[in-house]
């Protein structure tokens, strides 16, 4: 194992992707996302980065030079949040179902209005179906690996799909970690050159991006679906082999502390650091208390959300967005999809928390698992509103 | 075997390749201009290129899954952003070729859209394109309306044409109530190497501009009027003849602004009335004098104004900010 050093997360994000050797880069600024195109530009004027830069004039144009890219071929990155995903959002969808192969950091940050640059998980789940693999980081080490992670998978010729990294805004972007780097080696070994099924060139002539008439559009629906669930493997595949390379194992589902718990935490992205501090404090005060970290969001890991949650009584989830005047809060609607048809069902507790960049604590995260096994008498609790 | 029999039929006409890269069979109405002038530009252009298309009439007529009409590289996202779905090929493109992973062959990079997706949705998208530089060329087919939606006006539509969305009614009888967005001149204010305008009517003239806008170091841009029979209601087998009228009238003047000077490619010694234009068309049937003769002032002040700018500029290139 390597020397840890110390690095901003965003500087490493954009570190990780010159590794990658990209050759596009297009992207629109917007907080909190910022320090990393910035240094990826930085990166491609000193010359350390080979690639086309393409500022462009809105996150809009920054999805659709993506998809050009990749159509062309091109190994390509982009980087958003919040407003500006909202704004690329048309664009988003298509990339997956034109089996577009990319990469973007998506900064977690909540939607306007009212404004607000802070973190949320608003924007992620405001493109939950848009057909991309779709993962959600603890930590900057997190997120650095799943860069090489994403372009091996998105672009491996079993998988063709576009590949979103989801990093708390600030919480994640803006913080100095102590990470291990890769060397230039480990990448070349790690990421094969990305060979495209077909690319827009005039040695093979293709068509991209063909409208669907009634008899046809299902099936190229259904032909995403399966494509989005078979990746699954491959990701599997691409985290040993990073393993393998670095000694750092990831998986779609993440246990801490589970042994003998009766009531579970569900947390996604780096709500899970805090959680896991408050399971400690829990366990300490002999409370059966254990976190179930959700890392891969899509495709969804039915098995294995299913076997985690299988023997709790209670399973708090922590959502960090709502879906107004819905259900229940994304995350929540879905585990409790997932597990209906269990013959043994946990009860499940949805927690809204962290909304705009409310400060989540451990105490915070004890407390609502205090509330919701005292039962809130709702389907979904907003935690913490002043009232 | 079509083509075939056709080659032999055809006598060859001077710079007019006989390899078609949009197959017949096609779905555009019979005599639409436009799907002419996609036609045109590609025969002028080549093999070596790459086709990145708004969504429109010429999207929707070429590519209904699993059938595809191009015979070159095509792609199509969306409806506002060719030139930006163009500008990544192009990017993308140029980095694999510099890193020699592609061939080192030049690939003509081209967008194109409606006047919808070019005046109206993807302005943004065009002027970011322009302004960034990319070495490509975007070709606006402007019939003058939102034609695949069933004729809405554009800021491309022209004054007193009757759309769907703007129609002639009595509170407001001249239909379109705006002046036509003049498009190349806000090309040509981004300072690209070269911005024309141009007609199938004259086909050889409109080949010969997407030849210079393929030669150019950066972006160009083609602004080219295409008839549409249908949106226009005129009988298909006129649209050959309104393109030119369009063009003699001075209604549609051809012109290029190339590295800054503007030349006239065209110059009636007399403009033809606007009337000769105007009548026959379904879309402009309701207008009364009073508003046939703001159109025609309207003509010859632009006409006249685009002589003082090939004047002024004809002898002193303006610098181009584009070209590098
Ligand atoms: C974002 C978005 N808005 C609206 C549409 C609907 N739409 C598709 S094509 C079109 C009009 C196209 O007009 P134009 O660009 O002039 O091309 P034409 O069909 O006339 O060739 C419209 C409004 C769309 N596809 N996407
Ligand atoms: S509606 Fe007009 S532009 Fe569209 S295919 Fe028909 S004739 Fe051509
Ligand atoms: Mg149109």
């Amino acid at each position: 194992m390597g020397k840890k050093v110390g690095m901003e997360v965003s500087i490493a994000a954009a570190e990780a992707a010159a590794l990658c050797d990209v050759d596009v880069v297009a992207a629109y600024p917007i907080t909190p996302q910022t320090h990393i195109v910035e240094h990826l530009s930085e990166l491609v004027a000193n010359g350390h980065l080979d690639a086309e830069f393409v500022p462009v004039e809105s996150e809009h144009s920054a999805m659709s030079v993506c998809c050009g890219s990749a159509a062309a071929g091109a190994r390509t990155i982009t980087s958003t949040a919040a407003q500006g995903l909202a704004l690329m959002a048309e664009i988003v969808f298509i990339a997956s179902a034109m089996r577009l192969p990319m990469v973007m950091l998506v900064a977690n940050r909540a939607l306007s209005a009212p404004l607000s640059i802070w973190n949320d998980h608003s924007d992620a789940m405001m493109v939950r179906d848009c057909g991309w693999i779709q993962v959600f980081c603890e930590n900057g080490q997190d997120v650095y690996d799943h860069v090489f992670h994403g372009f091996r998978v998105g672009e491996d010729p079993r998988v063709l799909l576009p590949v979103m990294i989801n990093l708390d805004g600030f919480i994640l972007t803006h913080v100095i970690e102590p990470m291990e780097f890769w060397t230039k080696e480990m990448a070349k070994s790690y990421l094969p050159p990305f060979k495209p099924v077909y690319r827009l060139h005039p040695d093979k002539v293709v068509s991209m991006g063909a409208f669907g008439m009634p008899e046809i559009y299902a099936e190229q629906k259904m032909a995403h679906d399966v494509a989005l669930r078979n990746s699954r493997p491959v990701i599997d595949e691409a985290w040993d082999e990073l393993a393998r390379l670095t000694g750092r194992r990831y998986s779609a589902v993440e246990h801490y502390k589970t042994d003998g718990a009766e009531t579970l935490i569900l947390a996604m992205g780096s709500l899970c650091e805090t959680a896991s501090l408050a399971v400690d404090q829990m366990r300490d005060g002999g409370k059966k208390v254990g976190l179930v970290k959700l890392r891969l969001w899509r495709p969804f890991p039915f098995a294995e959300i299913r076997q985690a949650l299988a023997g709790a009584k209670d399973v708090v989830v922590l959502d960090r967005s709502v879906s107004t005047g819905g259900g229940s809060a994304p995350v929540t609607s879905e585990i409790r999809a997932v597990m209906y048809h269990e013959p043994s069902r946990p009860k499940i507790h949805c927690m809204i928390a962290g909304l705009g960049g409310r400060d989540v604590t451990p105490d915070d995260v004890s407390n609502m698992v205090d509330m919701a096994l005292a039962g809130t008498g709702a389907e979904y609790y907003i935690y913490g509103v002043r009232g | 075997m079509a083509e075939e029999k056709k080659k032999r039929i055809l006598k060859p006409i001077k710079d007019f390749p006989l390899d078609e890269y949009i197959a017949s069979g096609h779905r555009a109405c019979q005599g639409c201009a436009e799907v002419l002038a996609v036609r045109h530009v590609l025969k002028a252009i080549g093999p070596d290129m790459v086709l990145a298309m708004a969504t429109g009439c010429m999207e929707i007529i070429s590519s209904p899954y699993p059938f595809t009409s191009w015979n070159v590289p095509w792609i199509h996202v969306a409806f506002e952003n060719a030139a930006a779905v163009g500008s990544g090929v192009e990017a993308g493109l140029k980095a694999l070729r510099r890193k020699g992973r592609i061939p080192d062959k030049n690939v003509t990079v081209v967008a194109m859209g409606g006047d919808g997706g070019t005046s109206d949705i993807g302005f943004q998208a065009l002027s970011g394109m322009f302004e960034r530089g990319h070495k490509m060329i975007y070709v606006c087919v402007d019939n003058e309306a939102y034609m695949n939606t069933g004729v809405q006006r554009s800021s491309s539509t022209p004054f007193g044409a009757s759309t769907t969305t703007s129609p002639a009614g009595k509170a407001r009888p001249s239909g379109q109530n705006t002046w036509k967005k003049d498009m190349t001149a806000i090309a040509a204010a981004h300072n690209i190497p070269y911005a024309a305008t141009a007609c199938p009517s004259y086909y050889s003239d409109l080949m010969r501009k997407v030849r210079r806008a393929a030669e150019v170091e950066g972006p160009a841009y083609l602004h080219v009027l295409s008839v549409c029979p249908t949106g226009w209601r005129v009988p298909p087998q006129t649209s050959i003849k309104y393109g030119a009228l369009a063009v003699d009238s001075g209604v549609f003047p051809l012109y290029e602004v190339d590295h800054g000077v503007w030349k006239l490619s065209r110059k009636p010694k007399n403009l033809k009335p606007v009337t000769e234009y105007l009548k026959g068309q379904g879309r402009f049937r309701h207008l009364d004098e009073g508003m046939i003769a703001l159109i025609q002032e309207r003509v010859i002040a632009n006409w006249e104004r685009l002589l003082k700018l090939c004047e002024a500029t004809g002898d002193k290139p303006a610098q181009s900010g584009s070209e590098s």
